[in-house]
């Protein structure tokens, strides 16, 4: 791998968003992920999320860990600042800077590898904790820079490029992150840009710990018949529950859509997430209910995709531990330090 | 038999059984002389239990104010009958044995070289209490004042340390000075007071100093070197630093008009999200830190070579017990100087401080978080659990009214905006620091990708073998300019020039001053340095260098310092010689004095003549 930079030239004529940013500015250096590689989708729907609802990348500290979906920070949002840790790690220094900082866009991103098999620990307590971030999981079951071997999210009985059947059972991150009480949580396909595109915009306005599981194949390793993380096995087997539009602020529904086939969220932040029900026994405001939904229909061998479950009015762990409204690391000594005339009494007290 | 007789310089130990309750009331103790003036040093020997195995409570009591581990044990309270035999044992001849002799215990299980005095401690509390609990916490509070008769102690100073303790809860005041006092009307009418030969008599040595643990000192330090991130693991013995840290907190750090916590604290699943925690909130620009003792440092390794080598700032306070592995979780050690001084995979070498007290626990703790950020690298307070668990009489805390905290080189806005050239691995100034920014400064300049991998001077990835070697050489330069960042050794010369010198560390210090007095009154000769830090001052190998033969005196078994310093000073390793005690007990001076003096005998010895030919 070596360092890329992209030309800086722009078309005249590229379209801006309110903040005066082209497209072009949400990226960030060339990809050396192999050519098709899902991961490059994602991060293109990153990009794009960022533009449409006019984020300032430099507002965004993005966070990954080790392996090729952990390299993609480095192709997109090359204004933010990143951090590359250790392999499984990320949640934990991403909690650090969460807590340093909470004015910022926490974008973590990780793969099925650094988060289901070496970081599922991590994964798990950040979600306990209710780190407010958006969590993004590139899963294609499969170690890519190790060259094909089973992640802990390969299905039993899913094929290796090599011939090998997978006998483990799958870590489900999604059902996971539903049980450990995350409050937002979507599952999509890298090659849906249609529907993966809202979704990160709509965790980002989320201010609590929203994670999206995103399916995305390998082409180099998991993407052969036998593999259950293909482009052909996922568009197959793709059961959408829901399709969401993204709004800023409550705009009047002008498209006509069928009684009950709705399902309107407006979050802490006045955002609006228009859930089109393509489904209409799901309901993504029923935690319990979505834990049942995923785990019938992961028997039926389906990939039950969208906004799975929201809960509007979150907390984060800011809340939980009534920290400071202003960042911690903007307090110095006059708020911080205690003083000598205190001391003298801590010292009186210590006699 | 000759009993021993002391004022003012013995040691009691009581032995006891863990969950009795009985903590509060040896403290009690040890702190109502204290309150006489006289100086004492008590140390907690306790098991990794929480309820009925057998625990210690050892009060040096010393005039000269000498609060090393002397050894032995004068007087016994003994009180634990599983460890009755071994307890008896341990009294030096001549010595004394109090017990509890409700039940009569035949002769065989006494000693006659030793005073016993007994007192039926159950029958006089089952007597005066009827509920369980209070007959067990009132047994201990009235051999207290059994003891304070027999050793003469002024019952004012119990008092007083009651009404205190109590202040507002009447109650428990009053039923306390009832216990105390019925302990001492016992023990006048019915022992025989006068047949004690150890007395405590009123002195003036204790003055304007405190009596405080160092892990709470080190706490306070955090508080007071501005710390707001604190993630930790409970690992014994290093948790009561981090509670401690929660308690200062809540008293000191929540905004009187929002009630907001100008602190955040995580108790995290592991060490490995500890570290991780610290490190996201130091690459985020806030002061943070991690307590945690040798296991959780295994843990932490791989994270703290990311910290070293992406420049980010993290305090980790490593509150040392006996390793390897679990180890002695409930004894002290000085044995992860290697473990921590090179952490990592590749080639590292870390910042540590080396604290002798509570006092410096709490000035270490401040400085280490100016010297993360300085530094922008971990950096280690290496204390242990002698110092961190024990209440130490120590120096008044004492901070600098307007003393500001040292952020290190972070560009600003103003200076990106100004088109300041930044490279977040670049050498700007020659001392191997360079600048770094926080996230989210400026829209348009500053931001970085900060990585484990290899970089360069402006943060891109690079294998470049050169490029490689360029930003290794400069960390190097890095650690060099911390040698003289950090707290600079001290000396204490022996009162005549000597070929002889020690090198010392940490908690060894109270054991080491006093084996130097010893020294000094039988006209031995010894130079004697404290080091306070690696990486080690110039004037260390000076020292060593100035000397013919150099103790290094260290708790552990493998002569870990002195491993560091032949390798960073490139001494001969035969000029150097190990004094090493690693049993798990804090080092004594007479350990010192004897092992030292064994040495020298040896350097000493007259050559033999020549045979004529």
């Amino acid at each position: 791998m070596t360092y890329l930079t992209k030309p800086k030239l722009h078309h005249p004529s590229l379209v801006t968003n309110k903040l005066g940013y082209t497209r072009r500015d949400y990226e960030g250096a060339i990809s050396t992920l192999c050519a098709g590689c899902g991961h490059d989708s994602i991060s293109a729907a990153i990009i794009q999320a960022c533009f449409n609802i006019d984020l300032q990348p430099h507002r965004v500290a993005k966070l990954s860990g080790i392996g090729c979906s952990s390299k993609a920070p480095t192709y997109f949002l090359g204004g933010s600042h990143g951090f590359n840790t250790v392999h499984g790690r990320m949640p934990s220094v991403l909690t650090g800077a969460n807590l340093a900082n909470r004015d910022l866009i926490y974008l973590g991103v990780s793969g099925d590898g650094d988060s289901a098999s070496i970081g599922l620990g991590q994964f798990a307590h950040s979600m306990r904790r209710g780190v407010n971030m958006v969590y993004i999981v590139m899963n294609n079951g499969v170690y890519g820079l190790t060259k094909g071997q089973f992640s802990a999210t390969a299905d039993k009985g899913s094929k290796s490029k090599r011939g090998v059947i997978n006998t483990d059972s799958p870590v489900d991150m999604v059902a996971l992150a539903l049980q450990l009480g995350a409050t937002y949580v979507a599952r999509s396909f890298s090659g849906d840009k249609a529907q993966l595109v809202p979704l990160i915009e709509g965790a980002i306005a989320h201010q609590g710990a929203a994670f999206i599981d995103v399916i995305s194949p390998c082409v180099a390793f998991n993407n052969h018949p036998g593999s259950t993380k293909s482009y052909d096995y996922v568009r197959e087997h793709n059961e959408a529950v829901n399709r969401i539009d993204f709004f800023h602020h409550r705009e009047e529904i002008t498209t006509d859509y069928a009684p009950g086939s709705v399902q309107e969220v407006v979050q802490h932040d006045g955002s609006v997430l228009r859930l089109r029900k393509l489904h209409d026994d799901y309901d993504a405001h029923d935690r319990i209910g979505a834990m049942n939904y995923l785990q019938e229909h992961h028997a039926k061998g389906e990939v039950v995709t969208g906004l799975l479950f929201v809960d509007p009015e979150p907390d984060d762990l800011h809340s939980h531990l009534n920290t400071a409204e202003v960042p911690l690391n903007t307090l110095n000594r006059p708020a911080l330090c205690p003083g000598a005339a205190a001391l003298d009494k801590i010292n009186a007290s210590l006699r | 038999m000759k009993k021993i007789s002391a004022i003012n310089d013995f040691v009691v130990k009581f032995a006891n059984v863990n969950g009795s309750g009985s903590a509060s009331a040896n403290e009690l103790f040890a702190r109502a002389i204290l309150r006489m003036g006289v100086p004492v040093s008590p140390r907690n020997i306790f098991p990794s239990n929480i309820q009925g195995l057998p625990t210690w409570y050892e009060v040096r009591v010393n005039e000269a104010g000498y609060l090393g581990r002397r050894g032995g044990c004068d007087l016994m309270v003994a009180m634990n009958p599983q460890t009755w035999d071994a307890d008896v044992k341990e009294i030096e001849p001549g010595g004394y044995l109090f017990y509890d002799s409700t039940r009569v215990l035949p002769k065989s299980k006494f000693r006659d070289d030793i005073t016993v005095i007994g007192m039926p401690l159950t029958q006089i509390t089952n007597e005066a209490y009827t509920d369980v609990r209070q007959r067990q916490l009132f047994k201990n509070i009235i051999y207290v004042g059994a003891l304070s008769a027999l050793l003469d102690m002024d019952p004012k100073a119990v008092e007083q340390l009651f009404g205190e303790q109590y202040k507002g809860k009447e109650k428990l005041i009053d039923s306390n000075l009832k216990a105390l006092h019925m302990g001492r009307d016992y023990a006048f009418a019915n022992l025989n007071c006068g047949e004690m030969g150890l007395k405590v008599k009123p002195a003036n040595n204790v003055g304007k100093k405190i009596f405080i643990e160092g892990n709470n000192a080190a706490a306070l330090g955090c508080v007071y070197g501005g710390a707001t991130v604190c993630a930790w693991y409970p690992i014994t013995p290093s948790s009561s630093l981090a509670e401690a840290f929660q308690k200062h907190c809540s008293k000191y750090r929540v905004d009187a008009v929002t009630g907001k916590n100008n602190f955040a604290i995580i108790q995290a699943e592991d060490e490995l999200a500890s570290i991780g925690i610290v490190i996201g909130a130091g690459w985020n620009g806030a002061r943070s830190f991690t307590a945690t003792s040798g296991p959780g440092i295994s843990l932490m390794t791989e994270f703290i070579g990311l910290a070293y080598f992406a420049e980010i700032p993290a305090t980790i306070i490593n509150v040392q017990r006996g390793g390897p592995s679990t180890g002695m979780p409930t004894r002290t050690q000085q044995a992860d100087i290697l473990s921590c001084a090179y952490a990592s995979n590749g080639d590292t070498k870390h910042v540590l401080l080396f604290p002798e007290d509570p006092k410096e626990c709490f000035d270490f703790a401040a400085e280490a978080l100016d010297l993360a950020d300085r530094l922008q690298t971990p950096i280690f307070v290496m204390t242990d659990l002698d110092i961190g668990m024990n209440t130490r009489l120590c120096e008044p805390l004492e901070w600098k009214e307007g003393r500001e905290y040292d952020r290190g080189k972070v560009m600003t806005a103003e200076e990106l905006e100004a088109g300041k050239d930044f490279g977040r691995y670049l050498d700007v100034d020659g001392d191997g620091i360079p600048y770094r920014t926080y996230p989210g400064t400026h829209a348009k300049r500053g931001a970085y990708f900060t990585r484990g991998t290899t970089k360069d001077r402006y943060a891109r990835y690079s294998e470049e073998g050169p490029v490689y070697v360029d930003n290794m050489e400069r960390l190097v330069k890095k650690f060099e300019t911390a040698k003289n960042l950090v707290p600079l050794p001290l000396t204490r010369k022996a009162q005549r020039a000597s070929k002889f010198g020690v090198l010392y560390f940490g908690s060894t210090s109270p054991a080491m001053n006093e084996a130097l007095d010893v020294f000094d009154e039988e006209g031995i000769h010894v130079d004697a340095m404290r080091i306070r830090a690696f990486p080690f001052h110039q004037s260390i190998m000076d020292f060593i260098a100035a000397h013919d033969h150099v103790f290094v005196v260290e708790q552990n078994r493998d002569a870990q310092l002195r491993s560091m310093l032949l390798t960073e000073g490139n001494l001969n390793a035969a000029k150097v010689i190990p004094v090493l005690h690693y049993d798990g007990t804090p080092i004594t001076a007479r350990f010192i004095v004897s092992a030292i003096n064994d040495q020298m005998a040896l350097f000493n010895v007259t050559p033999l003549k020549k045979v004529a030919q």
